[in-house]
């Protein structure tokens, strides 16, 4: 059995891959783990929507789920605040080194050279 | 009134010193301490301000900072004012309301930074994913180049896949040990009171040049320690590597704001290293640091 974070994340990469809202039970046919109780799979689809990463429609006696946003959009959220473009509300993260541009990307492209040949 | 004076004069003395080491280039050869240096002398002028402040302003009690601020409550609560001037009470005022900026600033930009911290995991989670080659390193499938940690009780370290493209195996290995350096000595808790002050203060110059000189010298302690650990070079190119993969698709420009050189400097001292700065040097510094941290509380005691 895998953990409740790699749960997530699988039960995440089956939604993105799916056009269509899916119930539980559909989610627990499609994923790979087949002896994964389904009452396993509805805490982790509760636990997404909870956290805001699912949104649920009813149909019927069963609840449907989708992504609230794009795989990519998330990456891109991620990638925003690594690069440091996201101004003040950000995580303060220590990052290793910006890209620059114009002369100065110039400059570091000839001391890469450099040092590449010696 | 000795009190109020010698503080003001210790709160500019601080400032003036602040002033003269966002010049200095001695900081590059003794990082670590620079940074000590960097603290103590922020801490200093924020306690000296608030005491000068307080000082003038409870002079009559004759009694110092702390003592005459509790009899300047019990005079409130029983009405026995002393003669006031309005001059005193700006000052009481003005002193009372940096404490509460310089307590509460750092506070929230700290409760904000954990919040922001916490999306970040939990977005990491559903997105990034483990990568055989290089265990225990969360990678996230991006083009773009770009290394960083994420600070926590379980702090993390994130590259994206255009990072494993763009390095060496070589120079990947000199990034991550460099990442695992900010990771180890909680880089980002220094960096928190100064990026709070510059948020509180955000017109000043002095701040402003402050934080930037601040985030430098914690690469450079970074740097210090992934140079230990592998080769230099390699991490230099890999600097020089990162600092020119700006082809990315980002809004208008906003990577150039980006300070100017850093990635240069940073490249210079890896390739032709300096001497480090002599002990004894360093431990004048230290000695320096810790009287300047000490001295702001006691002016607070002093009567008078």
């Amino acid at each position: 059995m895998k953990g409740l974070g790699e749960l997530e994340r699988s039960i995440m990469d089956i939604l993105w891959a799916q056009n269509t809202p899916l119930t539980a039970r559909e989610v627990g046919r499609l994923i790979e783990d087949r002896d994964l109780a389904p009452t396993t799979v509805m805490t982790v689809l509760d636990r997404l929507s909870r956290k805001g990463f699912l949104t649920r429609t009813r149909d019927g006696r069963a609840w449907r789920y989708q992504p609230a946003a794009s795989r990519d959009a998330y990456v891109a959220e991620l990638m925003l605040e690594a690069l440091d473009l996201t101004g003040d509300r950000n995580a303060a993260l220590t990052r290793f080194a910006r890209a620059v541009s114009g002369p100065e990307a110039e400059i570091l492209r000839r001391a890469l050279t450099e040092l590449e040949e010696k | 009134m000795i009190a109020a004076a010698v503080s003001a004069a210790l709160a500019i003395l601080c400032a003036v010193a602040a002033w003269r080491l966002t010049f200095a280039r001695w900081t590059w050869r003794a990082p670590r301490t620079a940074i000590l240096l960097w603290q103590s002398l922020g801490l200093t002028w924020g306690l000296a301000s608030i005491g000068a402040l307080l000082a003038f302003a409870l002079d009559p009690y004759r009694k110092g900072v702390v003592q005459g601020l509790a009899e300047f409550m019990l005079s409130v609560e029983f009405g026995t004012r002393q003669p006031f001037d309005y001059l005193r009470l700006a000052a009481l005022v003005a002193g009372l309301s940096l404490l509460a900026v310089l307590v509460a600033l750092p506070l929230a930009a700290g409760i904000q930074t954990l919040r922001a911290r916490r999306r970040h995991r939990l977005l990491l989670a559903l997105v990034a994913r483990d990568e055989p080659a290089v265990p225990g390193v969360r990678v996230v499938d991006f083009p773009g180049a770009a290394a960083y940690c994420l600070p926590g009780l379980k702090s993390q370290v994130v590259i994206t896949d255009g990072t494993l493209h763009l390095l060496s195996s070589a120079e990947l290995e000199a990034v991550l040990a460099h990442e695992s350096a900010h990771v180890r000595e909680r880089h980002d808790l220094v960096l928190l009171p100064f990026a709070a002050l510059r948020r509180a203060l955000p017109w000043s110059k002095l701040v402003r040049d402050a934080q930037a000189s601040v985030e430098l010298l914690v690469e450079m302690a970074a740097d210090d320690r992934a140079r230990q650990r592998c080769c230099p070079r390699r991490l230099a190119t890999a600097l020089l590597r990162f600092g020119t993969s700006a082809a990315l698709p980002t809004p208008q420009g906003a990577l150039g704001a980006a300070a100017p050189s850093s990635v240069m400097a940073r490249v210079d001292r890896l390739v032709r290293p300096e001497v480090a700065l002599p002990a004894t040097h360093r431990f004048l510094i230290l000695a320096a640091s810790a009287v300047l941290v000490t001295s702001a509380p006691l002016l607070w005691l002093l009567p008078g």
